[in-house]
C-alpha cells in the first residue's frame, strides 16, 4: 500500500543539521523513484531559532510545496538550551513541535524528540487533544538518547530518519547508500547504527494504525536533485562564463559560492571583492578584456550595482548580472522571498537606460535562461539580468540529467579576430570603429579586446563618436542612441521567432479565465490550474519570463483570449500588473491581483480560493494571508 | 598564433603614437597640471617598450578621466571612483595586458577610497596615478579629500574643518608595495617614476601633484620640489618599511607648509603582486582567460560533469 504524496517536514533550531539531513533525505526519495520539491524556512540566524524543511515526494512530477503536509519530524531546537547548566532559553526547545501544528494535514502522523522537548512543554500544547480532534498519530521517541547512546547527540537527525523510514515502510537501501558516500570511518558506523535501531524499535515496538506509507514510482531516466542557485550557476558555465565577482548577501551568496567552487578546476576566476559596486565594476572590466563575466547579488547590494550597469550599457559591454531577491524594503526578510525588486531592477539607472531581464520560474528554466542570458549579452552587447528569489535559489527539484548535457557555448558574438579587424573600419588616426552606427546590424557594432592588434578604441560612458571619443554632436547622439534602443527591438524579434518560448502555458487552452504570473510563483499557480481544471473549472494560465524587451505579442494574446484574469505574484504593490498594464497599455479591466507578502511563497490552496472568491463566490473574504486587489474601476 | 599579437609586439615605438589624430584635443585649461602627466606617459611608456595596443589604461571622472582620450591606448573611461575595479578585472582576466588606471583626489581618495585601499592591500599587479590638485575641478572647484584643513571653497565657504587624507600613508598601510610621488612641475622625475610603476609587479601608487590654474591657485603644487632621493637630507632606505613611514609622515605634515618632496618613496621588490598569488593558490590559471575564447581547440568542462555529486 503506498500514499499518493508524502509531504515530510523536519523542524529543529537552525545549526543543527536540519538542512543537510533533509537534503539526504530528498535525495533518497528521489533515488526510490519519485519526484521531489523541497521548500526551505530558515530564520536570519545561525544558530538556534525555529527552522524547517519540507519535502514533498510524489510518484508524479511536483512542482510546488503543496498544501500543509502530512508528517512532522520535530526535532526540538538544541540550541535554546544551555549545554553547560542544562539551562532553558524562553520557549524555543518547543519550537519546532508547537509552531508546525497548524498546516500538518489530517491523518498526519508527528514524530517529536521527548530527548529535547520536554513532557510539560508538551502537555502546554494540549497535543492529546488536537491529535484526537485531527486523527493524528504522535510517536515520542527520546531520539537525543538514542543518538547520545551509539554515537553523538548530533546524531539524532539520523535517528529521525530511520524513525520516519520505519513508519513509512521504507527500505533502508537508499539511506544508507547515501549516508555511505557524505561520510566515513567512525561517524558512518555509528551513524548507520543509529538509523538502524531507530527503525528496528519502530517496527518492533510501534502499532502502525496509520494510512501514510511512501508512495512508490519509478523513473526511466537517472534523475539529479538540484536547486535554482545550482541551475543558474550550471548555466552560466555552459554558456562559457569564467569570471564571476561578488561580495556576499542572502540569497545570492549560493551561486557565488558554487561558482568560485568550481572555477578553479575548470581555469576560471572568482573574487570576492570589498562592495557590488566593485563586483559589478570587475565584471564589466573582465568582459572589457575579453572573458564572459557575471556578477550579481540581492535586493539591497543589487542596489549599489545601478552605476556599473548604466557603464555596461553605454559601453556596450556584455554582462550578465542576477538578482536573487527577498523581501524589502532594505533589509527587510533576508530569508524570506518576495517578488518586490521587479520594477527596481527594470528601471534602475539614469537615463534612458535598457537591459535584458529574465524571471525563470522554476529549476529548468533557471538553467535554461541563464544560458540565454549569456547569449543575448553577447550577441547584442548589452547587460542581461536574472531575476530570481530566495525561493527558487533554495527549492530543489529532480530534474533528468540528460537535460544538463549541452555543450558549451563560449562565443563571444559579434567580437572580432585581428584579420577580422584588418577589414573592418577605423578612423584616420587607425583607431578601431568600435562604435559605429553605419554598418550596424539590429543595433549592434563589431568590438574588439584590449590587446588585439588593430582594434584600439577607448570605452567611455560618455556619449561617444564611433571610435569612442566623448562627443556631444547632435546628430551623433541621436545617431548612437537609437542603435542602442534598436537592440531590445531586434532581441524582442529574436526571441519571438525561436522555436520554443521563453513563457510557460497551462490548463484549458479554450478556458475564458486566466491566470497570470511570473518567476518562482510559476509552480503553485501551475498546481492551482490544475487542481481547478480538475475540479470541473476552465481555466488557463500563463507564466512570464521576459520582463525586458516584454513578451508583448504573447501577453496580449493570452489576454485577449480571456474575459478575466487574475495576476498573481508575491508583493504588495502589484508591482507585475503594473508591468502588464504599462507594456500593454490596456486590459487595466480584467486583470485583479491576488498578492502574498508575509514572507512565505504562495502554496496552491490559496490561488484556488483567490480564484474562487474572484470568479465564483464574490461576497467571501481570502485568508488573511493574502490580499486581492481589485481590476480597475471596480 | 596568439589572439593578442599587440601584446609583447617588439619594435621601434615612437612617441606620436600615443597622440590621437586630429581629435579630440585636450579640453584641460591653459597651465594645468594634467598636461604634465600625459607628457610623462608619452614620455615613459616607448621607453618601457610598450606598444599602444598592449597598454590599457582606465580612468574614473574628472579632469583626470580625460587622460585616455588623449592617451591614443586600448582605454576605458569609467566612472566616477571606479577605475580601479574595473582595472583590476581586466589585469586578472588577461594578465598580460598593461593596466594603467588613474583618477583624481575627488574619484580617487574621495568616492572610490573604499576600492582604493583594497587594491593596494590585494597588491593588485596595475599602475594607479592619482592627479592630486587638492581640489574638484570639473565640477568648478569644491573641497577635496586632499585640500588643506581650512580651504574655502562654495561648498565649504567657512573653510574646510577636515584634516586632508594622506595618501602615501594610506597606501602604505593598506598594503600598496610601490608609493611614490611625483609632480607635474618635476617632467624628468615624473618621468622616471611612470617607467618605474609600470615595470613594478605590485600595486604601484603614484601620487601625481597636478596644479590647478583655474580653481586653486594657492595650492603648494607650485613651490619648488626636493626630490627626496636626489637630497642628503632626506637620506633613507625606501625598502625599509618604518623608515618610508617616518618620510612620509613628515612629508605629509609639511606638505601645506611651503616644502613639498616628491620621489619613491616605498618599494617592495620581494612581494609576489596579487595575481601571481592567487596563482600560486590555483586560482588563476597558467594562460591567460581572455586568450581561451579565441582559441578552437580549447576544452570547455560541461556542467554535466558536476552532476554525479546530485545523483
Amino acid at each position: 500500500m503506498s500514499s499518493d504524496e508524502l509531504i515530510w517536514r523536519i523542524a529543529g533550531g537552525s545549526g543543527d543539521g536540519i538542512d543537510s539531513t533533509s537534503q539526504n533525505f530528498a535525495k533518497a526519495l528521489m533515488r526510490s523513484g519519485l519526484d521531489v520539491f523541497t521548500h526551505r524556512h530558515y530564520p536570519s540566524r545561525i544558530r538556534g531559532g525555529h527552522t524547517y524543511v519540507e519535502i514533498r515526494a510524489a510518484d508524479h512530477e511536483v512542482q510546488s510545496r503543496g498544501d500543509g503536509y502530512n508528517f512532522l519530524l520535530a526535532l526540538g531546537d538544541s540550541f535554546a538550551r544551555n549545554p553547560q547548566e542544562d539551562a532553558f532559553y524562553g520557549n524555543e526547545e518547543i519550537k519546532p513541535l508547537s509552531e508546525n501544528l497548524d498546516e500538518l494535514r489530517e491523518g498526519g502522523i508527528i514524530i517529536y524528540d521527548e530527548g529535547l522537548i520536554s513532557e510539560e512543554d508538551v502537555e502546554a500544547l494540549d497535543l492529546e487533544a488536537r491529535a484526537e480532534e485531527n486523527d493524528w498519530h504522535v510517536f515520542p521517541m527520546d531520539l537525543r538518547g538514542l543518538a547520545r547512546e551509539h554515537g553523538r547527540e548530533v546524531m539524532r537527525n539520523t535517528a529521525g530518519v530511520g524513525a520516519t523510514a520505519a513508519l513509512l515502510e521504507m527500505d533502508l537501501e537508499h539511506i544508507e547508500d547515501l549516508m555511505s558516500d557524505a561520510m566515513g570511518g567512525d561517524i558512518l558506523e555509528a551513524n548507520l547504527e543509529i538509523l538502524h535501531e531507530a527503525y528496528d524499535t519502530v517496527t518492533e515496538e510501534y502499532d502502525f494504525e496509520h494510512d501514510l506509507r511512501a508512495p512508490e514510482g519509478s523513473h526511466e531516466t537517472e534523475q539529479a536533485l538540484l536547486s535554482g542557485s545550482n541551475a543558474i550557476a550550471y548555466g552560466a558555465i555552459d554558456a562559457g562564463c569564467r569570471f564571476i565577482a561578488g561580495y556576499p548577501m542572502t540569497p545570492w551568496t549560493d551561486v557565488f559560492t558554487i561558482l568560485s567552487q568550481n572555477f578553479p578546476d575548470m581555469g576560471g576566476v572568482s573574487e570576492q571583492v570589498e562592495d557590488e559596486i566593485a563586483a559589478a565594476a570587475l565584471a564589466v572590466g573582465a568582459s572589457h578584456a575579453g572573458v564572459k563575466a557575471m556578477s550579481g547579488s540581492s535586493g539591497g547590494g543589487f542596489a549599489l550595482m545601478s552605476e556599473p550597469l548604466g557603464l555596461a550599457e553605454m559601453t556596450e559591454t556584455p554582462l550578465v548580472l542576477i538578482e536573487a531577491m527577498r523581501a524589502g524594503p532594505s533589509t527587510g526578510m533576508p530569508t524570506k522571498p518576495e517578488q518586490s525588486d521587479l520594477e527596481h531592477i527594470l528601471y534602475t539607472s539614469q537615463g534612458d537606460s535598457q537591459r535584458v531581464v529574465f524571471a525563470p520560474g522554476n529549476i529548468e528554466e533557471a538553467y535554461e535562461q541563464t544560458r540565454l542570458a549569456f547569449e543575448i549579452a553577447w550577441d547584442y552587447q548589452i547587460p542581461s539580468i536574472i531575476i530570481y528569489d530566495q525561493k527558487l535559489s533554495g527549492e530543489n527539484t529532480n530534474v533528468d540529467v540528460e537535460f544538463f548535457d549541452r555543450e558549451p557555448q563560449p562565443d563571444l558574438g559579434a567580437t572580432l579576430t585581428e584579420e577580422e579587424l584588418r577589414e573592418a573600419a577605423h578612423d584616420n588616426s587607425g583607431k578601431f570603429k568600435r562604435f559605429n552606427y553605419e554598418d550596424a546590424e539590429n543595433g549592434v557594432s563589431q568590438r574588439s579586446i584590449p590587446g588585439q592588434k588593430g582594434g584600439r578604441f577607448l570605452a567611455t560612458g560618455n556619449e561617444h563618436s564611433p571610435v569612442g571619443h566623448i562627443n556631444e554632436d547632435p546628430d551623433n547622439r541621436v545617431a548612437q542612441m537609437d542603435r542602442r534602443l534598436e537592440k531590445l527591438e531586434s532581441i524582442r524579434e529574436d526571441l519571438d521567432s525561436r522555436e520554443s518560448s521563453t513563457q510557460t502555458y497551462f490548463g484549458d487552452e479554450t478556458a475564458d479565465y486566466g491566470v497570470i504570473t511570473w518567476g518562482s510563483s510559476q509552480g503553485a499557480v501551475e498546481e492551482a490550474v490544475k487542481r481547478l481544471n480538475d475540479d470541473g473549472h476552465s481555466v488557463k494560465g500563463i507564466s512570464v519570463s521576459d520582463m525586458m524587451p516584454f513578451a508583448e505579442a504573447e501577453v496580449t494574446e493570452f489576454l485577449e483570449s480571456v474575459d478575466e484574469a487574475m495576476v498573481v505574484e508575491m508583493n504588495a504593490t502589484a508591482q507585475f500588473r503594473g508591468l502588464l498594464q504599462k507594456e500593454l497599455g490596456r486590459f487595466g479591466e480584467k486583470l485583479t491581483s491576488l498578492l502574498k507578502y508575509n514572507g512565505n511563497p504562495f502554496e496552491p490552496a490559496e490561488i484556488v480560493e483567490g480564484y474562487e472568491v474572484n470568479f465564483v463566490e464574490e461576497d467571501r473574504e481570502p485568508t488573511a494571508q493574502v490580499r486581492i486587489e481589485p481590476a480597475a474601476g471596480d | 598564433m596568439s589572439a593578442f599579437n599587440a601584446i609583447g609586439e617588439e619594435r621601434e615605438i615612437d612617441r606620436d603614437e600615443y597622440t590621437p589624430g586630429v581629435e579630440p584635443q585636450p579640453t584641460w585649461c591653459p597651465g594645468c597640471g594634467d598636461f604634465g602627466v600625459l607628457k610623462a606617459l608619452k614620455q615613459a611608456l616607448p621607453e618601457v617598450g610598450k606598444t599602444p595596443e598592449e597598454v590599457l589604461t582606465v580612468t574614473g571622472i574628472g579632469c583626470s578621466g580625460k587622460l585616455n582620450s588623449y592617451l591614443d591606448t586600448y582605454g576605458f573611461h569609467t566612472i566616477h571612483g571606479r577605475s580601479l575595479p574595473v582595472a583590476r578585472a581586466a589585469k586578472l582576466a588577461n594578465p598580460e595586458l598593461e593596466v594603467i588606471a588613474a583618477g583624481g583626489d575627488g574619484d580617487g581618495y574621495g568616492i572610490g577610497g573604499n576600492h582604493f585601499i583594497h587594491s593596494a592591500r590585494e597588491n593588485h599587479d596595475i599602475t594607479y596615478i592619482v592627479f592630486n590638485n587638492e581640489i574638484f575641478g570639473l565640477t568648478k572647484g569644491q573641497t577635496s579629500p586632499t585640500s588643506p584643513k581650512g580651504h574655502k571653497s562654495k561648498t565649504q565657504p567657512s573653510g574646510s574643518a577636515k584634516t586632508p587624507l594622506r595618501p602615501l600613508s594610506m597606501s602604505l598601510n593598506a598594503g600598496a608595495s610601490y608609493v611614490a610621488r611625483t609632480a607635474a612641475v618635476n617632467p624628468n622625475q615624473a618621468k622616471e617614476i611612470i617607467k618605474e610603476a609600470i615595470e613594478h609587479d605590485g600595486f604601484a601608487h603614484i601620487d601625481f601633484l597636478t596644479q590647478c590654474p583655474t580653481w586653486n591657485k594657492d595650492a603648494r603644487q607650485y613651490v619648488p620640489y626636493v626630490d627626496v632621493q636626489e637630497s642628503d637630507d632626506y637620506d633613507f632606505d625606501v625598502s625599509d618599511r618604518e623608515e618610508a613611514a617616518r618620510m612620509m609622515r613628515e612629508t605629509e605634515d609639511v606638505l601645506n607648509e611651503g616644502t613639498v618632496l616628491t620621489g619613491r618613496y616605498y618599494v617592495e621588490d620581494d612581494r609576489p603582486s596579487y595575481q601571481q598569488e592567487k596563482h600560486a593558490v590555483g586560482e588563476l590559471p597558467d594562460e591567460p582567460l581572455a586568450e581561451r575564447y579565441f582559441d578552437d581547440d580549447a576544452e570547455w568542462e560541461r556542467s554535466y560533469d558536476l552532476l554525479e555529486r546530485h545523483t
